[in-house]
């Protein structure tokens, strides 16, 4: 397993390229490694704009399937209304609102729990082919 | 802020070249995006032709910074034509949802470099409306006469 940090800005890109590296050993195909580096960067990116600081977990093996794991915990404001939030171009501070819904896109599975002024946790999985 | 590891913008005759060779941070990005309008303003570039062949993905910060620095480049007359897109890269910018609205897209810096020349060439004929007064230099149809 591995643990990054997300601090400040730079870490956003530690991230990402930790995930796109693990996900390059266990075997992904190049369009997949990119699937899921975007997708970490966006969710990365997420903590670090809106809840200053939090943690990215990557993980191998998951359940159901082989695949990887990526779990996105912060301690942060929380998201209020979360099918809002996953909306395709909806956006709390007038950005593009693509990062949630893209992130889904781009993985096999997405979960999100979040309670206001508790925190959030976004889990991707992104499965080998069988 | 200081960026210790600023990426290089190359002028060639009439055109800006910019090759991204390292994986792009934010604020990296966002201070790439200031430099290539400074350097139009300060060249009076007709064109830039950006290299993202080394990104290893675009996510809707690059994506959105690439499309707002060619809507700004627009407006001081310069065209910008991204270069390089790994067909990887292309997939996911599409499954994210993003489109590169109004930057012009080329297989190879080859094709590029025609490219600007068709469109800057265009531009300089017919497209766009004369309205500023004080217009650069527009016959340069054959690139070589500096
Ligand atoms: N970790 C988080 N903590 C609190 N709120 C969040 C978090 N992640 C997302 N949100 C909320 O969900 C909204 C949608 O997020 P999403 O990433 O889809 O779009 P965006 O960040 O606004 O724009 P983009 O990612 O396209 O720049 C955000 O505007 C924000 O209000
Ligand atoms: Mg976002």
């Amino acid at each position: 397993m591995n643990l990054v940090r997300i601090k400040e800005e730079r870490d956003i890109v530690v991230a990402r390229s930790a995930a796109k590296k693990i996900a390059q050993e266990m075997g992904f195909g190049l369009v997949d490694q990119t699937r899921i580096s975007t997708a970490v960067s966006e969710l990365a990116r997420n903590i670090y704009l809106y809840a200053g600081q939090g943690e990215v977990h990557i993980e191998a093996d998951c359940n159901p399937r082989s695949g990887l794991r990526i779990t996105f915990t912060d301690q942060g404001p929380g998201i209020a209304d979360i099918k809002l939030a996953m909306t395709d171009g909806w956006s709390s501070v007038k950005s593009m609102g693509k990062g949630l819904p893209g992130a889904a896109r781009l993985s096999d599975h997405m979960e999100i729990q979040s309670e206001l002024g508790k925190g959030t946790t976004v889990i991707i999985e992104k499965w080998l082919p069988e | 802020m200081l960026e210790s590891n600023s990426i290089p913008i190359l002028k060639l005759k009439e055109f800006l070249i910019v090759s991204i060779q390292t994986d792009l941070h934010d604020r990296m990005a966002e201070q790439l995006q200031y430099d290539i309008l400074n350097r139009i303003s300060e060249t009076s570039a007709k064109g830039v032709l950006i290299d993202i062949s080394a990104l290893e993905m675009v996510d809707s910060f690059i994506g959105r910074t690439l499309a707002d620095t060619a809507k700004m480049a627009a407006t001081l007359d310069a065209d910008i034509v991204i270069v390089g897109m790994n067909p990887a890269v292309a997939i996911t910018l599409v499954e994210l949802g993003l489109s590169l609205e109004g930057v012009y897209t080329a297989l190879n810096l080859d094709e590029g470099y025609e490219l600007l020349q068709k469109i800057t060439t265009a531009d300089g004929e017919d497209i766009q409306n004369p309205d500023s007064e004080d217009s650069v230099v527009e016959d340069m149809n054959e690139p070589g006469s500096d």
